[in-house]
């Protein structure tokens, strides 16, 4: 037996993105961030989109440019404190931002990929962030219902791949990455380098091939993977 | 200060030190201190922070800095990294601070209309680290007290502070407010009256300063 290829070109990876998706971005920061399947996405230019990711990464980077083309109505986010240009348009109303407590987007994500309805859990309860949310009371005290999170298509960054979609993640580059592979439709993998199957060793395997419909390799990198000189 | 903030990290403790002036502990805790300092994005092990030209593209603080890993880091995924926090794991944080109430209530994510970028893993910090340290300036730029009564900012967490190190003093939240515990050298209890908007318990004893 051998395992299915799912290496495609970029153009194919994200052709069936369409208006009005919701689309997970791995990244915190510019570790894990999909730089060029952003590229790729602003150029396909699907509109009206969802987008959830961390952070919005810094003006003219990665998230910027979906919001400097106009595609983004919403952005489910935990801080955007490093893009000015995000925080501007949230206060000018032209783009709706649902702001999450960061472990709380990582589990409602995990849980949208667990195939579970949602999660249960006390953080913020009596604080804004728990305005308009469900609570309940289970296991002896007030919990909030946070609802599962999925989306029509993930796209992540890895740095190593095989064909069949296995990823392996290097440092803080892991962050949303393997959480978003599970809770997609489509899952789509930009990777710095693409071994040939059963090069990448069972047991570094970080998310397992099965959840990626598309890999694809990246040629030399680009100014926005590198180190940012502030 | 900062340096006797950083008298409070015990040897084992495992330790998140929020942006800004939490962050410069790290710079009073020897380099053979055993402590595991841990970072939201995923990293257990911080190492010292990195220049531009050392630095690795894929090794980050939650702030953005280029930092290091040392002998034992492990790198984890963003749902690992909030597991380790909420079930109790995270002994100690340090966190700055807009307002910090009598009762303990921290207020460091929001001023409506002037500053809203999102609480980031902040609230989760504050509301389920095992001891909550505040580390800020005494008043605000325009020298309004930050230690009042109760919080007029939206809330971080509810009851979590248990202490604060401020330019002025060493406070504790106790039941019943504020209890000054130390003075910063040549400080008056006088003026540290005045730039605190709450009452404050002063022990009959004579304080230590730092």
């Amino acid at each position: 037996m051998k395992l299915p290829s799912k290496q495609t070109s970029i153009k194919e990876a994200i052709a069936h993105i369409k208006d009005g998706d919701t689309v997970m971005l791995g990244g915190f920061g510019v570790p894990g961030t999909p730089f060029v399947l952003i590229h790729a996405l602003v150029k396909h230019g699907a509109r009206n989109l969802t987008i959830v990711k961390n952070d919005a990464n810094e003006p003219d980077m990665g998230v910027d440019h979906l919001l400097k083309s106009g595609q983004v109505a919403r952005l489910v986010t935990t801080h955007l404190g490093l893009n000015g240009h995000a925080i501007k348009l949230m206060n000018a109303g032209e783009i709706e931002v649902e702001f999450n407590a960061q472990g709380i987007l990582a589990e409602r994500i995990r849980a949208g990929g667990a195939g579970l309805g949602g999660v249960l859990s006390d953080i913020g309860i009596g604080t804004e962030l728990a305005e308009g949310k469900k609570e309940i009371e289970f296991g002896g005290k007030t919990q909030i219902i946070e609802p599962a999170l999925r989306a029509d298509v993930a796209l992540l960054h890895a740095a190593q791949a095989d064909s069949f979609g296995n990823l392996a993640y290097v440092g803080t580059a892991q962050n949303f990455n393997p959480l978003m592979a599970m809770a997609a439709d489509r899952v789509v993998a930009e990777v710095e380098s693409l071994l040939p199957l059963g090069e990448l060793a069972a047991n570094d395997i970080h998310t397992p091939g099965v959840f990626v419909d598309h890999v694809t390799e990246l040629g030399e990198l680009s100014e926005e993977y590198a180190v940012v000189q502030r | 200060m900062i340096a006797r903030a950083a008298r409070e990290v015990q040897p084992g403790m495992v330790v998140n030190l929020g942006i800004g002036l939490p962050t410069k502990v790290v710079n009073h805790l020897p380099a053979d201190f055993p402590v595991c300092l841990h970072t939201e994005n995923g990293l257990a092990g911080i190492g010292p922070t990195l220049s531009p030209e050392q630095a690795d593209r894929n090794l980050i603080d939650a702030g953005g800095a280029y930092v290091s890993t040392i002998p034992g880091s492990a790198f984890f995924d963003s749902a690992t990294s909030f597991s380790l926090v909420r079930s109790g794991r995270l002994d100690l944080t340090m966190l700055g601070a807009f307002e910090v109430a009598a009762n303990g209530d921290l207020a460091n994510w929001k001023i409506p209309g002037k500053f809203s970028p999102g609480m980031g893993g902040g609230i989760e910090l504050a509301q389920k680290a095992r001891r909550v340290i505040v580390l800020t300036t005494h008043t605000d730029r325009a020298g309004n007290p930050k230690l009042k009564d109760a919080c007029t900012l939206p809330i971080t967490a509810r009851g979590c502070v248990r202490r604060i190190f401020t330019d002025l003093a060493v406070i504790d939240i106790g039941a019943d407010g504020f209890h000054l515990v130390e003075t910063a050298e040549g400080v008056g209890l006088a003026e540290i009256k005045e730039a605190t908007g709450a009452p404050l318990i002063v022990p009959a004893t004579k304080l230590p300063s730092f």
